[in-house]
């Protein structure tokens, strides 16, 4: 499939989303178009990755829908998995494996097809050649991030990356691997959703910046 | 689908080989429960004849469950939850794996050390093919049940007991035609009957229970 087809748009409509008693942020609209890159910012609490879950459809929100080409996700469901990627704040990696069974098992359990090779060649890109066959528990929260962050290596063909907090606890080395990567899939036309607290520039002529700490109510 | 559901398996096999401590616990636990009731109630032959088919299922029954709390737990707090209901395969399969998973790691190793076991309470030789027969066909069912109970009590503070509450009742159908048929085969009488049920159950959880406990996940994780 072709990720640059015109009407490939992701569409946010009215989201409000409650969590306890506390409304999060309400009447939020945006549209993301083919190498769109958002940016959502805010304090700690303000709703940054519930909103993303929103947007995975992991959180149905209180009033409004993401629509993405035009249907529903609540309705497209499998079909709109295989076309995003979520990297969510927790790692997603098991620390009994080692950083290479990570790579393939969390890849394959959500649809990618990859082999042993691809995977090392992923896992070499962000700096961890030599310590693909140790166990994850014994490497650096740092070094553990880029396991899971490797993963951005093999998902070049899905047209909607959506990454929680992917600069965290990162060193400026990876920082800059993981800044060329989202600027290469926005340069192929991906969009690419995601959150930080640090100030990582990433040139994009088409950023759009949502801020949640105004619309806290 | 199908290359997510060996892939389920396979990561949990190897998780359970590198954390073999967590296995090893429901095993010991088995086999000391199931050895404390001879010692406590003395040789008396035809008592411990009697209550062995109930001792050894309420146990089976016990150690299943003793696992059942990490079924999701830990991929719930690393995140790899949250991959899997994003995944392209329907998630009741995955569940159906991770069901799976369970069992080999529990209710196999259960299966195939009860008719040891069974000799504490000197049941007859012949007796200890019907009883691992009825725990090789009602264990899975007990896994299955119980992810039901894992993914509705997945997050929860406390969640270990009420999962206890709220799986052991479900269990009694299991445990009564389990028991059941090694109580009818020491009586002398046909078990076909028994032994069918048990496979009705073991069909009836296997359609049903992979895709319940994924609309509790669902549910669960949001």
């Amino acid at each position: 499939m072709s990720i640059d087809e015109i009407n490939t748009e992701l569409e946010a409509t009215d989201l409000e989303c409650v969590r306890g008693r506390r409304r999060l942020f309400s009447g939020m609209n945006f549209v993301l178009r083919p190498g769109d890159l958002l940016r959502v910012t805010g304090a700690n609490g303000s709703g940054k990755t519930s909103l993303l879950r929103i947007l995975c459809g992991l959180l149905s929100p209180v009033y409004g829908s993401v629509r993405w080409r035009g249907a529903d996700i609540r309705s497209l469901r499998e079909e709109y998995w295989q076309q995003m990627l979520y990297l969510g704040h927790a790692h997603a990696v098991k620390g009994e494996l080692t950083a290479l069974e990570n790579l393939v098992i969390s890849s394959t359990l959500v649809g990618l097809k990859v082999n042993r090779k691809q995977a090392l060649v992923a896992l070499s890109g962000l700096g961890l050649a030599g310590y693909e066959a140790l166990p994850v528990k014994i490497l650096s929260r740092g070094q553990q991030r880029r396991v899971a962050l490797a993963r951005l290596f093999l998902s070049e063909q899905i047209p909607l990356w959506i990454l929680d907090e992917p600069f965290d606890a990162l060193d400026s080395q990876a920082v800059d691997c993981v800044r060329l990567l989202i600027t290469r899939h926005l340069a192929r036309g991906g969009r690419v959703v995601l959150t930080t607290h640090q100030e990582v520039s990433i040139e994009n002529p088409r950023l759009q910046c949502i801020s949640l700490d105004s619309r806290t109510n | 689908m199908f290359t997510v559901l060996r892939c389920v398996i396979y990561r949990d096999l190897l998780l359970a080989v590198r954390r073999w401590s967590d296995v090893l616990t429901a095993l010991l636990f088995f086999v000391i429960a199931v050895s404390l009731f001879p010692l406590g109630i003395g040789p008396e032959p035809n008592l411990l004849r009697t209550i062995a088919p109930g001792v050894i299922w309420v146990a089976a029954l016990l150690a299943s469950m003793l696992s059942l709390s990490r079924m999701f737990a830990a991929d719930y707090a690393d995140g790899t939850l949250e991959q899997m209901l994003l995944s392209v395969a329907p998630l009741g399969t995955i569940v159906a794996a991770k069901i799976v998973g369970h069992w080999l790691v529990t209710g196999l190793l259960l299966v195939l050390v009860a008719p040891i076991l069974a000799l504490q309470f000197d049941l007859p030789q012949k007796l200890l093919a019907t009883l691992t027969l009825s725990l090789l066909l009602g264990t899975p069912v007990l896994s299955m049940i119980g992810a039901i109970g894992a993914a509705l009590t997945l997050g929860l503070r406390g969640g270990g007991a009420l999962l206890s509450l709220l799986v052991l009742p479900l269990y009694i159908p299991v445990l009564i035609i389990g028991a059941g048929t090694v109580d009818t085969a020491a009586a002398g009488l046909d078990t076909e009957a028994h032994f069918l049920l048990l496979a009705a159950l073991l069909l009836v959880a296997a359609a049903l229970a992979p895709w319940a406990a994924a609309a509790a996940l669902r549910i669960s994780a949001e």
